[in-house]
């Protein structure tokens, strides 16, 4: 019975995407944007709203915001302006936030990424610039039942770049696929640091409809979508949990319509601990924002800006000219651009030694360690030049490839030592040639059943000496070396 | 030593460097404008023990250039009054005409330069609060370019048509103290240089009192619904200048019959945003905790805010409303557009306006406390010149049969300051 009234249904969702510029000072003051332990330490005036107290617009975060204007390929206005967005909020020192309305500073980009091997392409209808509000702590319970909240500035006026796309996406998974891209993009560009707290945070739009509704190319009628009721859920923090979050809300919402129920059009919040979302208020109670001109801030003449400021090469397109360039494979390209740092680390390397060494170095050898250990290359940054070091320990045939890898790199990652000291210390320079011809005679010396079963055509017997040529000069001969030797001298 | 006509809310001297161009002189300062660790309560029970942890850049500029300050000036609560009868430190009396308001919202400032009491004072206006009181009280008053002067500090009202302006008793005096005041900030992005707009910062040697030659333009408009001996007083004073040398011929801005509308619904609906912040977290009665934090704000406002406050704060709101924005906001904002384009056509045809400043002499204490669009209408000649940017002088022109004082208004083009500085010293 059930089964027979299933309807096949399409998920539909948009993203608000907000993510905050790094710069060094605030957006419209002169405050650090660093984080700090002690509240209310990073502010002014400006940034506390005090009575008389002007912002005045740091052009850096502007900047940033035309950078990644360029990447997603979005139009920069001629001129760009801010307004104001009241509403009253303890933690908004103002009551009301400055942002853009009519001129947002990027319109009309697009962002390509790839889910499940096939590429997507997702329309950024805007991006504008905004200041952070504060941070609420509420002390004894919830933002409900708290005895009493405190608030800290020293977020305020940190600058955001609000990211909105057009209703694109179908799946869950296709949202945490672009957020990952997102956030790769914008690392690349140098704009965005992943490890701040409360960096990204994410609002998301998701109705569902009838899956016919859907055309071939994905598109989906306007009034279709105008019709459908919508939540929009709130408190996403990260693109995994985007993807849980709208999993979730999208079968929540089949569930629903499967059981006949209307879809309430509502702001939902996401509860990461429970994994469910939950109703925070109905859109009847939607504020009225009052948008109108800031007028302390004269627009900016922007038209010339994405001319003038130059970003660095994107992955996307750093991943093509290392498959070529460097003749790597696209399992290799992929990994060595997975972060600008671990790219530019390549590049280093590779611009000394053998592009094929930096590259299973670097791509195998380092990433594969750190992934073992759970870190990340930024975990290693100021030890990138001990690392090039050891890869020219190998290059220049002083420590085999092996010793190299098993035991030098995992001791400096382990013990913070430098690798010519574990090299000495444990012994793995490599033996100089005499020393392995020593120990090739009296292998053959002391082992001539061995030699007679060489001689007898025993494949067996030519890996015990080399074995026993190996343990005699403690493992730092190159066992190839050792093989070529051995035969010679058996003949 | 507090004033018998409560020009003060803050006695309290803050004393500026030794040297330079106002060394000896007081200059009092608007209790709207920020002085670091002297009370600044906007004539307002919301702001009263609030310190701010800064001063000012015009205060800054007055303390360097070696002004004494004497104190904070009564005011309208918010700036919000054109008799100071809105202050919620109680009405203050102009010494000029006893009985009488100063005017506003500068109030204050006037009264304590017309006493005698500080040899000069800074003011606001946002849409005649420098030059109103300068007229009711006989003392010079001027609104510069939009600008010119920084805003860092003065508590905003409405921020896109404000300026601090000097108040003294004479033109050379206002225009030495403007001359310190005046110059770009880098703590207000709407600072301009006068450099880039073909002039200096040279304001009292402009005040030479030369009108020779000089092309005085009269808006019909401005003059025609003025009281009777109002206008006999303008016209005497018009006819001294002519006498020095100047010529008049009338012109017409047709837009300025919108302007008191255009201007009110501008400035309050900037005032609703402005006034957003004083929510009882920071500033303002002291809240008690219970209830939602919303309906604190909510009592925190009710207590704090004065009626005339609350109206303009409501009146705002509405007007930027979802579904009213376009019918009111939007088309205040035209009608600010087309004052604009009236004065442009205007001064390309003399060099400076002049009107009455107000079109009535001072109210009598009370007098208009019941019927704010009364206090509004009078408001007539003012607002037009800040919804056009344009700067403006009010200097005494004489005084009523009751011995009431009547301020002349010249108006410039943008930047023009030096122009309506020489025409003003040419009567005071």
């Amino acid at each position: 019975m059930a089964q027979a009234q299933e309807r096949e249904l399409a998920v539909v969702i948009g993203l608000e995407v907000h993510v905050q510029l790094e710069t060094a000072t605030k957006i419209f003051c002169g405050c650090s944007t660093e984080g700090s332990e002690e509240p209310n330490t990073r502010t002014c005036p400006v940034c506390l709203g005090l009575p008389g107290a002007l912002p005045v617009l740091n052009e850096g975060a502007v900047e940033a915001a035309v950078k990644v204007g360029k990447a997603i390929n979005a139009d920069v206005p001629e001129r760009t302006r801010f307004h104001r967005k009241n509403y009253y909020y303890p933690d908004l020192p103002k009551n009301f936030q400055i942002t853009q309305y009519d001129a947002p500073i990027c319109q009309d980009g697009e962002l390509e990424f790839t889910v499940e091997s096939q590429r997507r392409t997702v329309g950024i209808e805007r991006a504008h610039l905004e200041e952070d509000p504060g941070s609420l702590q509420h002390k004894g319970g919830s933002i409900d039942t708290a005895e009493y909240t405190l608030v800290d500035y020293n977020r305020a006026g940190t600058p955001l770049l609000e990211i909105v796309t057009e209703p694109d996406f179908r799946a869950a998974d296709e949202v945490r696929a672009f957020l990952a891209k997102l956030e790769e993009v914008l690392e690349y560009l140098g704009v965005f640091d992943p490890e701040r707290d409360g960096s990204l945070r994410i609002d998301a739009n998701l109705s569902v409809v009838e899956a016919g509704e859907v055309g071939d190319d994905g598109h989906i009628d306007d009034d279709i979508l105008e019709s459908a009721n919508r939540t929009e859920v709130k408190n996403i923090s990260s693109h995994k949990g985007a993807e849980k979050a709208l999993a979730y809300e999208a079968q929540r919402q089949k569930n629903a319509i499967q059981r006949g129920r209307a879809v309430e059009q509502e702001t939902r919040h996401w509860d990461e601990s429970r994994g469910i979302t939950v109703s925070m208020r109905s859109k009847e109670e939607e504020k009225d924002y009052r948008y109108f001109r800031e007028a302390d801030l004269p627009p900016l003449e922007v038209a010339d800006w994405k001319e003038r400021i130059d970003i660095p090469e994107l992955p996307d397109a750093r991943r093509e000219r290392f498959r070529e360039e460097y003749d790597l494979s696209d399992e290799a390209a992929d990994k060595l651009t997975s972060t600008k740092q671990v790219a530019d680390f390549f590049e280093d390397v590779a611009s000394e030694f053998d592009a094929n060494l930096a590259a299973t170095w670097v791509a195998d050898n380092l990433l594969g360690e750190l992934n073992y250990r759970d870190m990340a290359i930024t975990d290693v940054d100021h030890r990138l030049d001990e690392i090039k070091r050891l890869v020219e320990l190998v290059a220049t045939d002083e420590i085999t490839a092996k010793n190299a890898r098993e035991t030098v790199l995992r001791d400096m990652l382990d013990d913070g030592t430098d690798p010519d000291t574990i090299a000495e210390e444990e012994g793995l320079g490599k033996t100089d040639e005499g020393a392995v011809q020593q120990a090739v005679e009296d292998a053959i010396e002391e082992n001539p059943d061995a030699v007679e079963d060489y001689h007898a055509g025993e494949g067996g017997a030519i890996n015990f000496l080399v074995g026993q040529v190996m343990q005699k000069t403690g493992g730092s001969a190159d066992p190839g070396d050792v093989n070529q030797l051995l035969r010679e001298e058996l003949e | 030593m507090s004033t018998e006509y409560n020009g003060y809310v803050t006695e309290e001297t803050i004393e500026g460097t030794e040297d330079g161009p106002l060394a000896g002189k007081t200059v009092a300062i608007k209790d709207n404008i920020s002085t670091e660790g002297v009370p600044t309560t906007c004539g307002s029970a919301m702001l009263e023990g609030y310190v701010p942890p800064y001063d000012a850049t015009v205060v800054s500029r007055v303390k360097e250039a070696g002004g004494t300050i004497p104190g904070k000036t009564n005011m309208d609560e918010f700036g919000m009054g054109t008799t100071n009868e809105t202050s919620a430190f109680g009405s203050v009396e102009n010494p000029a005409a006893e009985g009488h308001v100063p005017g506003g919202s500068s109030g204050g400032s006037a009264a304590v330069v017309a006493a005698g009491d500080a040899d000069m004072a800074l003011g606001s206006d946002t849409g005649g609060s420098v030059r109103c009181p300068a007229a009711f009280c006989g003392v010079v008053g001027i609104k510069p370019t939009y600008g010119l002067v920084s805003r860092y500090g003065l508590v905003a009202y409405a921020n896109s048509l404000e300026q601090i302006g000097p108040l003294a008793p004479t033109v050379e005096e206002a225009a030495e103290l403007l001359e310190v005041i005046a110059g770009p900030d880098e703590h207000d992005g709407t600072t301009r240089d006068a450099t880039d707009h073909g002039t200096d910062y040279d304001f009292a040697a402009a005040a030479d009192g030369d009108v020779d030659g000089l092309s005085i333009g009269v808006p019909t408009e401005l003059v025609e619904g003025a009281d009777e001996e109002v206008v006999e007083t303008f016209w005497d004073a018009i006819d001294e200048l002519e006498a020095q040398g100047a010529s008049y011929h009338e012109v017409e801005l047709p837009s300025v019959e919108h302007a008191v509308e255009a201007y009110y619904v501008i400035a309050m609906s900037e005032a609703s945003s402005n006034l957003a912040r004083f929510d009882g977290v920071r500033y303002g009665p002291s809240p008690d905790y219970e209830g939602n934090w919303n309906e604190e704000f909510a009592k925190v406002r009710e207590e704090g805010f004065g009626p005339e406050v609350k109206r303009r704060v409501l009146l705002g709101t509405y007007a930027l409303s979802a579904g009213y924005q376009d019918k009111y906001y939007k088309k205040a904002q035209d009608a600010r557009a087309w004052v604009k384009q009236d004065f442009d056509e205007a001064l390309s045809e003399a060099d400076v306006l002049a009107s009455p400043t107000m079109p009535v002499p001072p109210f009598e204490l009370g007098e208009s406390l019941d019927d704010p669009l009364k206090m509004y209408l009078a408001d007539a000649n003012t607002t037009p010149v800040n919804l056009a940017n344009l700067p403006a002088i009010s200097v005494p022109a004489g005084e009523t049969s009751d011995g009431l004082p009547v301020g002349l208004q010249l108006v410039g083009p943008a930047f023009g300051e030096k122009t309506i500085i020489r025409a003003g010293s040419a009567l005071a």
